[in-house]
Order: structure tokens, then sequence, then C-alpha cells
């Protein structure tokens, strides 16, 4: 397992230590979760979501009506960095 | 003083004096609940849970106080609303005292992937409290609140209230609106509610249940009156009880105790018959593919950018990103981070998270099966009691397996409730589990208090509250 890689798919800038750490670990899980190829599940439909008979018969659907948003001010409070009414992150490129 | 501020005066001084040695909560709101205590006292309302004082998990949004989640990555940060939970229990007269320590973003089995530093099992400091919600547990269990709310997406209620005896509700899938818990895995999130009795937790449950909005995911099922059910009587109430699963693992006292509380539910006129749940050895396997996929998913949006915290020193947006997950997130959660992005990757996803999904209908259909046969599956809790603190930290999977019995009511969207049957010869509590069909609360929460009316714990806590 390239735990390089993932962890750079999943956007996380681990250290060489962290890389010797979890490899043998996720490695041990990965082994562990892979008894599930003992099940034939050729004829099984999967279970997506969580819901149950009556929560997928519930109606959630809404009348389009506009209410009020959170507001540009309050959207931006808890920025670690903000500027004229903006998110502000270093450069993209 | 009025009696709702005495007594949420006496509430937060607990807490404060408790706190020191149990690290419970990370937040005791005292200038806010005495205020709120005020208001409530001059209102004429009669609301349902007037002056009840109630701790509340830190991942449930409340603008009036933090919502980490146990994590630097969020650290101080303050929602701008209220989880719909929160808002049904204030308009209903609680009073919240404060914000639980829990395991960084719900995921852990003992409270130790705090940022914030453990929380300590009020039985016996050097043992864990359980987890993920941890604090809330000892909240309840030290006397210092009669109930709280945690979140359980693999047992983080159930398994706590074992660990610190007392109970520990986990409702079916879509009976409590989720709109505020922070998203862990989002197709077996559930709130939960832990009640120093089954009366307590019934209480809650009235107040928070039922259909909202703002979660689609709520089902418009009819919210019954609990009070109502519990008391009646449970002759004739059939109990299952898989035997296949009461064998490698379990710890022999906590398989004693629940063997006597077999005993003991048939002496109250419950019938015990044998079922099979077959597939039940793959819920640890399912569940750490499925939940692990999805938190990868949710947890994408903890960037820097629009909350919480953001590591300094990084020149380029993408830098940044991975700077400040790296620096913000503990190990368990970048470990399970990366395990989701890994089963979710190109050319794995097959093998692995669609897999786990058509096993999780088989563990369905085994509940479904046995639930024509019986009310109610009685297990263990937890496969022992609170272990030390610092035991399984360096094994991932052992810690995983402490879940064995609590994964798979999650999985199958089935309500579960953990209940004090026994004391360990050490003195630590047991817990038992009752499962039910699904919108069964009432059934369960009957169930639990016939129990604990006729065979209570007994005991309490060292350190919790006198009188």
């Amino acid at each position: 397992m390239d735990v390089k890689k993932i962890a750079k798919l999943a956007h996380l800038e681990i250290t060489e230590e962290e890389v010797a750490l979890y490899t043998p670990q996720m490695a041990n899980i990965v082994a562990y979760v892979e008894q599930l190829n003992e099940l034939d599940t050729s004829s099984v439909e999967p279970m997506l979501g969580g819901l149950t008979k009556e929560g997928e018969l519930t109606e959630t659907r809404r009348a389009d009506v506009p209410h009020e948003s959170l507001g540009q001010e309050k959207a931006l409070d808890q920025a670690p960095s903000a500027v004229a009414g903006h998110f502000q992150v270093p450069k993209v490129l | 003083m009025s009696e709702i501020k005495s007594n949420i005066k006496k509430s937060l001084d607990n807490a404060e004096k408790l706190n020191e040695t149990l690290n419970s909560f990370l937040k005791i709101e005292r200038e806010y609940a005495l205020n709120r205590a005020e208001e409530l006292e001059k209102s004429s309302d009669e609301s349902p849970l007037k002056g009840f004082a109630i701790a509340v998990k830190d991942n449930i949004c409340t603008k009036f106080s933090q919502t980490s989640c146990g994590s630097r990555i969020l650290g101080n940060y303050r929602p701008q609303y209220n989880a719909t939970a929160v808002d049904k229990l204030l308009k209903a007269g609680a009073v919240i005292v404060g914000k639980t320590n829990m395991d960084e973003f719900a995921m852990g089995s003992s409270n130790e992937n705090s940022a914030f530093g453990t929380a300590k099992n009020p039985w016996d400091t050097t043992r864990v409290p359980g987890g993920s919600s941890g604090g809330s547990a000892v909240a309840v269990a030290s006397g210092v609140v009669r109930a709280a709310l945690g979140s359980e997406t693999g047992g983080s209620v159930r398994q706590p209230a074992s660990f610190c005896g007392i109970v520990g509700l986990k409702p079916t899938y879509g009976r409590i609106s989720r709109f505020g818990l922070v998203a862990f895995a989002s197709s077996l999130d559930q709130i939960g509610i832990f009640g120093q009795t089954s009366k307590d937790a019934a209480e809650v449950l009235q107040t928070v249940a039922g259909r909202d909005a703002n979660d689609s995911t709520t089902a418009a099922v009819e919210v019954p009156n609990y009070a109502d059910e519990i008391g009646k009587d449970i002759k004739g109430k059939r109990i299952g009880v898989p035997r296949a699963l009461f064998g490698e693992g379990l710890d022999n006292e906590v398989r004693n105790a629940v063997e006597q509380s077999i005993e003991n539910y048939r002496s109250l006129g419950a019938e015990i018959i044998d079922i099979d749940l077959p597939n039940s050895k793959y819920s640890i396997a399912v569940y750490y593919i499925i939940a692990t996929a999805e938190a990868s998913s949710n947890l994408a949006r903890f960037d820097g950018v629009r909350y919480g915290f953001r590591a300094e020193n990084a020149h380029r947006l993408r830098e940044m990103y991975m700077k400040t997950r790296e620096e913000g997130f503990g190990a368990e959660v970048k470990r399970r981070i990366m395990l989701g992005t890994y089963v979710l990757s190109s050319g794995y996803y097959d093998a692995y998270y669609a897999k786990a999904q058509k096993v999780r209908t088989l563990l369905k259909q085994d509940f479904l099966n046995a639930f024509d046969r019986c009310d109610a599956v009685l297990t263990p809790t937890a496969p022992s009691v609170a272990f030390k603190i610092g035991e399984k930290t360096d094994d991932p999977l052992a810690m995983y397996l402490s879940d064995i019995y609590t994964v798979s009511a999650n999985l199958a969207g089935i309500p579960g409730i953990s209940v004090p049957c026994g004391l360990s010869s050490e003195g630590l509590p047991i817990g038992l589990q009752l499962v039910g069909k699904h919108w069964s609360e009432a059934v369960l929460l009957n169930l639990a208090n016939a129990y604990e009316s006729q065979f209570p714990l007994g005991a309490k806590a060292r350190f919790s509250v006198a009188g």
C-alpha cells in the first residue's frame, strides 16, 4: 500500500515517521476487512445509505420559496482570513 | 435563590469541581447557564424539561458555546446556529451547562483521541470512559447532569454508557434530526442519549425526536408517547439471544453478568429464544470500510478556508490545505481519512466499498429475520469492562474490536440501548445491550426500565456527586 500517495490524495502532508507508523497499521486493517471476500454477494443488492423503509417514503421536497440566507458578515465571521467581503487564501498557482 | 437557579448552580459547581479529575467537559458555560436559569424562573411556561440540566457532546452545534469536535482543526469554533436537537431542548426548558469531551470527530472507542486530553472513567480514573461520547457519559455517571446528548456512528453512546454504568440509547436512523451534528459517516450517524435511568433518556428522546425539514434523512414517523410505554408488564416479550456471539473475545465476567441478566429477564416473564445472526462476524469489517469512506468525504471540508485552524507559512493554496490538515487532525482521524480514501480510490472501489454495501444488506436482513421471531435481541454491549488508559492506543484494530457488539445496529439502522447489568470483581460496570426493530425505542425503553427497576446496579461511581 502506497501510504504517501494516499495521503496526497487526501490532502495530508504526512511525515516520514507517519508513513512508517501508518503503513503497517493500515495494511493490518485492510487485511482484516478482506475477510468479506469469503462471502458470495453476487446476487445481493447493495444497501445504499442508511434510510429505513419509512425514511425512503418520507416526502422531502418542499416549496421552492426563498428564505433568509446567513449573510456575508456571519458567513465570514469564523474565517481564519477574510478581506473585503471574501475569504482570503494563499496564491492558487 | 430560586429552585431552578440553585439546581443549575449546583450542577455547574459539580461540573467544575469534578472536571479537574475527570476532564469530561471541554467547556462549562456558567454565565450562560445561570442567565438562562434566571429567565426560565421568570417564565410561567410549564415546559416539559424546565430547569433540567443537560450536557451536550462537542460535535453538536451550539451558537452560545464552542463546537470543537475534540479537534485542533476546529478549536474554539463557534457555530452560527443551534442543532435542531439543541433548539428543541431549549424550547422544552432544558439548561445546557456545557460541551463535553470526545474522541476527535467521534472517531474512537476510548476518548483518548481527544485533542484536549482524555476524559477519565469516574469508577476508576486509570481507565477510559469509553468513546467516542466519553465526556457525556462521564457527566451523567458522575451525577453532574441527569442526561446528556452524544452521537453514535458505531456504538459511541452505548459503549461508554456500558463502561460508565448508565443508560445509553441509540435511536433508529431518522428518529432524531442531525441538523447541526458535525458529520462523520452520514449513513450511520445518529444523535444518541445518555440518562441516569431509562426514564431520563425517554424524556429527552420525547423532546428531540421527530421529522425536521432541515434534515432530509429524518422520517415522517409518528413519535409515540414514550412515558406511556414505560412501566408496562414485559411478560411474554420475546428476547432473542444470539449465543454464537458469546464466544471468542468475550471477557468471562461480562459473559457471566450477561447470562445472569438473561435469567433475570426470564424471571420477569420474558420468553428467551435462540436466534442466529450469521453475518454479524463481518460487522466490524463492513463498518470500517463504510465509515472511513464516508468520513474521508465528509472531512474534506476542513481545509483552513472558511472556519477553524489554518496552518501558517504556506505560500500556495494546496500547500495550505495539506499543512492545515496535517497539523489540525490527530493520528486516528488521519488514519481513517486515508483508509477511506484508499477504499474509494480508483481500482479499489468495487472490491471494498461496493462489497461492504452488499454485506451490509445481509447484516440488516439477519436482524429483520430475527425480529420475525422476537421483540428485541440481547447481547453484551462491549466485550470487556472499561480498559486501562493507554492499553489499546498502539493497536487500532484491537480498539476497533471493542465495538463488535454495537456496530451492527448502526449498519442496520435499528435502535439499541445499553443498560447496566452488573459489576465486575474489580467493581467496574458491565452493560447489557438490547436492539430492536426500526422505530421500537418504546419497547427497548420499557425493557430497560423493567430491568433497572428490578435489578438496580446498587452502586455509584467513585467520583460522583454526593447525595
